[in-house]
């Protein structure tokens, strides 16, 4: 009678081990998934792409050549007008959000954070496309009538960067590519922004503001060195963001292959290229080269991630600690 | 009197640094509600309820978007069904059996790149893996691009719910000699449901927008179809269409889009915290 009952319980127990190894070894399955996937992304394009960089090699970055009827592809255009379109970004969003995170966590009324917070993470979730059909029909029509032709005269005759700002007030173009992905990328950075602030001690903060500090100084000299490298891996963040977005620049970019020194005339971007052209592409070496430029701008995101990433994880660790 | 003047300075710099600050939150906000104002007005001026019955019209004609509708539903859902449980498995993984091992750290570190990844990377990543093989565009391959954005968005999301658990629930359950699998199914899901809910939710709302990916897996099409192996419409794809045409009514169709898509995105996005809300005040 024992013998059975401990017989049984034996059963049970290596029927439980069983199925724990086996449950243990699918989800294992699922986490290697993830690794294969990004892996298998990164692979395959470098498949994809292998013609376009046998045929054209170092070319393929350098050369601004790009003639579908001539089969020539130098992708120089749309890597810079990517560069650029994202520096542009990055020079209005950082600072604009900056001042959005620091007024939702010092300057604002209490009962007013909450609310607004949340109404820029909504923002944060809005289909690109949407911020480029807004671009293309109300940004465009309003920025080619009252702000372009100032621009071009005025800015436009400074020595050096005037060669930047002149040009036919056109509307769609590199600046406003990157004024729409600014407006993009604002709600991203700003409420990474926000949430790190919130992490800084309060009494850090009290400690400051007992010694006399007005606000700005307990931001700017308390708060900004103890989120520094979150700051930073937040920026990161959306300049990973700003690089890879297709539909916001896509529509207000204009999709030009020459290259031009000013803001104002229509560029293009790797994204924008990849969008625009991948449906008619009709050769093996064209569909190839654009594959290739998706590795490229896969490449760069990755690295601009990474960082973003490995920054972050610095204030994390900290507040582990 | 000196130490008078550096206290002015600094006071002065204060006030207008917070005053920037102040601009800056004003500005942003304004933009953004500028861009929701036009999608509503616009949005609302071109509704319709044929939106809902109509095909997508050649130019010139009346129509509205049921089959790009239709078709976004069908693969949104799929892709749903497909990143959900592998996501959740996945996550799982990482916060139960590999936290604080080098491969859950990997695994943590690649999910967070692919969570941020430029989407139409992924596009091209499928139609190198199945279009170009499978020898055609097809709904599938638009559901597996959508697919591959829902399943970091869900494994970020269980790892981080899963964490919350306290760990007296796990050692409680475990003491009583239950078998691990079991406490994972039964107790871990069943206390982290409203998070990872919460998730799936973000994720859904994330890719019902999406445009990129599925501009080389789904392509497009013109007429009804519920056939998943052959070029499927979808919304995203037919507002980019319509909105890049010179056309004025196609233009309206494609606001008409934007509007239904704002509005499913914010609505989801905000049932989706309120389900995390009310997790939160039945703990307290």
């Amino acid at each position: 009678m024992q013998e059975t009952l401990i017989a049984a319980a034996e059963r049970r127990a290596s029927r439980d081990a069983r199925h724990d190894r086996s449950f243990r070894w699918m989800l294992a399955g699922a986490g290697l998934f993830v690794l294969l996937a990004l892996g298998g992304a990164a692979l395959s394009m470098l498949w994809g792409g292998r013609e376009a960089f046998a045929t054209f090699g170092l070319d393929f970055i350098t050369s601004s050549n790009w003639d579908a009827i001539g089969q020539q592809f130098g992708a120089w255009v749309p890597i810079y007008g990517t560069l650029v379109t994202a520096a542009i970004a990055m020079l209005i969003a950082i600072p604009v959000s900056f001042g959005i995170a620091l007024f939702l966590t010092e300057v604002a009324p209490t009962w007013m954070r909450t609310p607004v917070g949340t109404a820029i993470e909504l923002l944060a979730g809005i289909p690109s496309i949407i911020y480029g059909m807004w671009g293309l029909f109300v940004f465009v029509p309003m920025l080619a009538e009252h702000v372009y032709p100032w621009v071009d005269a005025n800015l436009g005759q400074w020595p050096i960067v005037g060669s930047l700002f002149a040009g036919p007030p056109l509307g769609i173009g590199t600046l406003t590519a990157g004024l729409v992905l600014a407006i993009m990328v604002v709600p991203f950075i700003s409420s990474v922004m926000r949430d790190v602030f919130l992490t800084v001690p309060t009494r850090l903060k009290e400690s400051a503001y007992a010694l006399g500090s007005t606000r700005w100084e307990v931001v700017w000299d308390v708060v900004l060195p103890y989120t520094r490298s979150a700051v930073i891996g937040g920026i990161f963040l959306g300049l990973g963001r700003a690089l890879g977005e297709t539909m916001a620049v896509t529509f207000v970019l204009g999709n030009a292959h020459e290259l031009s020194t000013s803001l104002l005339m229509p560029g293009n971007s790797i994204a924008a290229t990849i969008a625009n052209e991948f449906a008619e592409a009709d050769t093996d070496l064209y569909r190839s080269s654009l594959i290739a430029l998706g590795f490229l701008l896969f490449v760069v995101t990755f690295i601009v991630l990474a960082v973003a990433k490995l920054m972050l994880r610095q204030l994390a660790k900290r507040e582990g600690s | 009197m000196s130490s008078d003047l550096i206290f002015l300075k600094r006071r002065i710099i204060n006030a207008v640094a917070l005053l920037l600050s102040a601009c800056a939150a004003v500005l942003g906000l304004a933009f953004l509600a500028w861009i929701l104002w036009t999608t509503l007005s616009k949005g609302i001026a071109a509704f319709s309820p044929t939106l809902f019955t109509q095909m997508t019209p050649p130019p010139g004609e009346a129509g509205g978007l049921a089959n790009a509708l239709f078709g976004s539903l069908m693969m949104c859902l799929l892709a749903t069904a497909i990143g959900t449980p592998i996501g959740i498995a996945a996550g799982t993984f990482v916060a139960e059996y590999a936290d604080r091992h080098w491969v859950g750290t990997t695994i943590r570190f690649v999910n967070d790149i692919l969570l941020s990844a430029p989407s139409i990377v992924l596009g091209l990543f499928v139609y190198t893996l199945v279009v170009r093989p499978m020898g055609g565009f097809s709904g599938f391959a638009g559901a597996l691009a959508l697919a591959f954005i829902v399943l970091p968005v869900v494994v970020r999301t269980t790892d981080d719910m899963l964490k919350l658990v306290p760990s007296q629930m796990r050692e409680a359950a475990l003491s009583l000699g239950i078998p691990q699998w079991k406490v994972t199914l039964q107790i871990l899901y069943r206390a982290a449901a409203p998070g990872i809910v919460t998730g799936v939710l973000l994720a859904l709302a994330r890719i019902s927008g999406e445009t990129a990916p599925l501009l080389f897996t789904a392509l497009n099409n013109q007429y009804w179809s519920s056939d998943m192996s052959e070029p499927i419409a979808s919304a995203p794809v037919v507002i980019f269409q319509y909105a890049m045409s010179p056309f004025e009514d196609w233009h309206a169709l494609a606001w008409a889009g934007a509007f239904i898509i704002t509005v499913f995105v914010l609505a989801l996005s905000l049932f989706a915290r309120l389900v995390l809300l009310r997790k939160r005040v039945a703990h307290d």
